[in-house]
């Protein structure tokens, strides 16, 4: 009896804990969408007041449009900005995906002894405060930084070129700056990876190269899966380095997002590009869920 | 006749450690032929030389007269049934069967047939679609030799293929594997630290001790009249007895330890006063209660210690009234009066009963 007890109190906790700071902040926020912005404070129109009673609700709710949606489709600068988000998550991700798999394979294949001081390496930079690794790169790309006296001083280029504020810069920043998180799924698979299935591959007839695409990658898609979508979905909504490393024009959904909340004042517009992104990040991960509850349904 | 397979002088080290000694061994076309001994022997190294996961470092691994030196595993034609199985988790029960098929590039109406004919050998037919962890410890089994012998390779090479399975099982599973080589006609090689089931199943046996042959010979030969003390001691249950020559006759050889006095053929070279040691199986000594009739030529009085009933036979330890144990096998129900703990036995011998042993 005590032990139900006991089993039902810690499913409690997990979910109290999300009602708490997850579900109840986003519902304001999705209250807050359906408003109209005013001069106001808060910013915004209606707000909601017990003191008149019934009728106060019923006009509360009468007051509510979705004016703050038909805006985020409307306005092409907040279309743009969703694309140039998932089109600069995809990229990265994509880019993320092609350098972190050798390296992720290549520490799973070194030697036992070396592989926690490699994988430290890995995680290493994180224990740098993340906003100086992002203004290094600043010093490092800006005109007259390291990288351009470097390239100077070899003679690749004759006139320094502008690195900073361009796509380039941004995808550079994100690439570094996520890295590990694409390292660290990617290598868990592929650490677990039976070695013997490589030696059967190979006792069969398959060279090491079709092996690779036979065997080991298919065996490490969890691991894909899994890095991908903890570097796509916070990549989308990045917002630091895109606002540091770029320019005005790959404003990304998280600056333009900032700028509704700060720069006009128009929490509803903003809290509406918010409820949208979630939507649109939300989907792959219910269909990733999904697949794996089949997989496991399957098992 | 020459040999499918031929070790010559191989040598492999890792490291400090010599895992195989300058190995030389022909195996026969069509053989059952069994690499036995106990774990770090260099079973598993030389198998796995053959198959080309290993590179010797010295000598050469020859298959069909072909130097197989530098040619990688995935051109060798012999396939290799895991220990661990090593099944593809994501492919199923037929796909992981025509895998080797695939990569010779066969037609896919015969890489169909081939998967359909191997699933029927193995008795899996219903099991095609299924993935390995959908299926027993037995089936998984079944499958890897499928998926092994689907390419019909010159050589199917076993590395303790029966381990995995529960001891039932697995002693069904051997009759099953000899019936499989002896239809297919092929030439397997199986690596055991088991010699029962190298014994059931294989028709030769190289016993392995620290990266050498210890001894070469079909079953009845390695366990009848094994070369050293250690063959002896590896293969079945035995009574090690230490001694020293006392005389060499022609027919036969004597030997003595404190008080007491053994003949045995002379099946060793060996000069008078030498340490010898007679290996006697236990189902080779007769015991009694009374001294046997007519007077065996080998024979010593002692009382019962220990009896271990095993169902068919019992085995009795008798201490000897000279001081050391010997046991003794026999069959039950033959006895006229049990034989108990604490019983004085006579235990007889005959000469050729015993294998005299120098090394």
């Amino acid at each position: 009896m005590k032990r139900d007890w006991l089993t039902r109190f810690s499913i409690v906790v997990p979910y109290a804990w999300l009602a708490a700071f997850f579900l109840l902040p986003f519902l304001i926020v999705v209250k807050i969408s359906f408003s109209q912005s005013a001069v106001a404070q808060p910013p915004y129109v209606p707000v909601f007041d017990p003191a008149a009673g019934w009728d106060g609700v019923r006009a509360f709710f009468g007051a509510l449009s979705i004016d703050s949606y038909t805006s985020t489709y409307a306005d092409s600068l907040y279309l743009y900005s969703y694309f140039k988000s998932v089109t600069v998550a995809a990229i990265s991700t994509a880019l993320l995906l092609l350098i972190g798999y050798p390296v992720a394979y290549a520490l799973a294949r070194a030697p036992r002894r070396w592989q926690g001081t490699l994988v430290l390496l890995v995680v290493l930079p994180f224990w740098t405060s993340f906003l100086i690794r992002v203004y290094a790169w600043m010093n490092i790309l800006q005109h007259d930084g390291l990288l351009n006296q470097a390239l100077l001083a070899l003679h690749i280029i004759a006139q320094p070129v502008s690195w900073l504020s361009t796509d380039y810069a941004v995808y550079l920043g994100i690439v570094y700056s996520y890295f590990p998180f694409m390292v660290l799924p990617l290598y868990a698979t592929l650490e677990r990876l039976d070695p013997a299935l490589l030696e059967a591959a190979a006792d069969l007839g398959c060279p090491p190269w079709r092996a690779f695409f036979t065997v080991t990658v298919p065996l490490s898609l969890p691991g894909i899966i899994a890095g991908a979508l903890l570097c796509f979905i916070p990549i989308t909504g990045e917002f630091v380095i895109p606002d540091l490393l770029g320019s005005s024009t790959t404003a990304m959904i998280g600056q333009t997002l900032w700028l509704e909340f700060f720069g006009n004042r128009d929490w509803p517009v903003a809290s509406a590009l918010a409820v949208v992104l979630l939507a649109l990040l939300v989907t792959p991960i219910v269909f990733y869920r999904q697949r794996e509850m089949r997989q496991m349904e399957k098992a | 006749m020459a040999a499918l397979v031929s070790f010559e002088q191989v040598s492999k080290r890792f490291g400090d450690f010599t895992a195989v000694d300058g190995v030389s061994l022909d195996i026969q076309d069509g053989e059952f032929f069994a690499l036995l001994g106990p774990s770090g022997c260099g079973k598993t190294t030389l198998l796995r030389m053959l198959a080309g996961f290993e590179r010797p470092d010295a000598g050469k691994v020859v298959l069909g007269g072909t130097d197989l030196t530098g040619v990688p595993p995935y051109r060798r034609p012999v396939n290799m049934m895991f220990q661990s199985y090593a099944l593809f988790p994501h492919m199923t029960v037929a796909g992981n069967v025509a895998f080797g098929l695939k990569q010779d590039g066969l037609p896919r109406k015969e890489i169909a047939a081939r998967v359909d004919e191997m699933l029927a050998l193995v008795q899996l037919s219903g099991l095609a679609a299924r993935k390995p962890d959908q299926l027993s410890g037995g089936q998984r089994q079944r499958v890897a030799l499928a998926r092994s012998l689907a390419k019909r390779p010159k050589v199917l090479l076993l590395d303790e293929p029966l381990a995995a399975l529960d001891r039932k099982l697995r002693e069904e599973t051997r009759f099953e594997l000899k019936a499989v080589q002896q239809k297919l006609g092929m030439t397997f090689v199986i690596v055991t630290h088991d010699q029962d089931e190298a014994m059931t199943v294989a028709d030769r046996i190289a016993v392995m001790d620290r990266g050498r042959l210890a001894q070469v010979g079909a079953p009845a030969e390695v366990y009848q009249r094994p070369r050293s003390r250690w063959v002896a001691g590896f293969v079945g249950d035995i009574n090690l007895v230490e001694a020293r020559v006392s005389a060499v006759y022609p027919s036969f050889v004597t030997l003595e330890r404190e008080g007491l006095k053994l003949r045995v053929a002379p099946s060793a070279d060996v000069a008078p006063g030498a340490p010898a040691a007679v290996a006697l199986r236990p189902e080779k000594i007769g015991i009694a209660h009374a001294q046997p009739e007519g007077g065996a030529e080998n024979g010593a009085t002692g009382v019962v210690t220990e009896i271990g009933y095993l169902g068919m036979l019992s085995v009795f330890k008798v201490q000897l009234d000279s001081g050391f144990a010997l046991k003794a096998a026999v069959m039950n129900g033959a006895a006229a009066r049990p034989i108990q703990v604490k019983d004085r036995v006579w235990l007889s011998w005959e000469p050729d009963a015993g294998v005299l042993l120098s090394e």
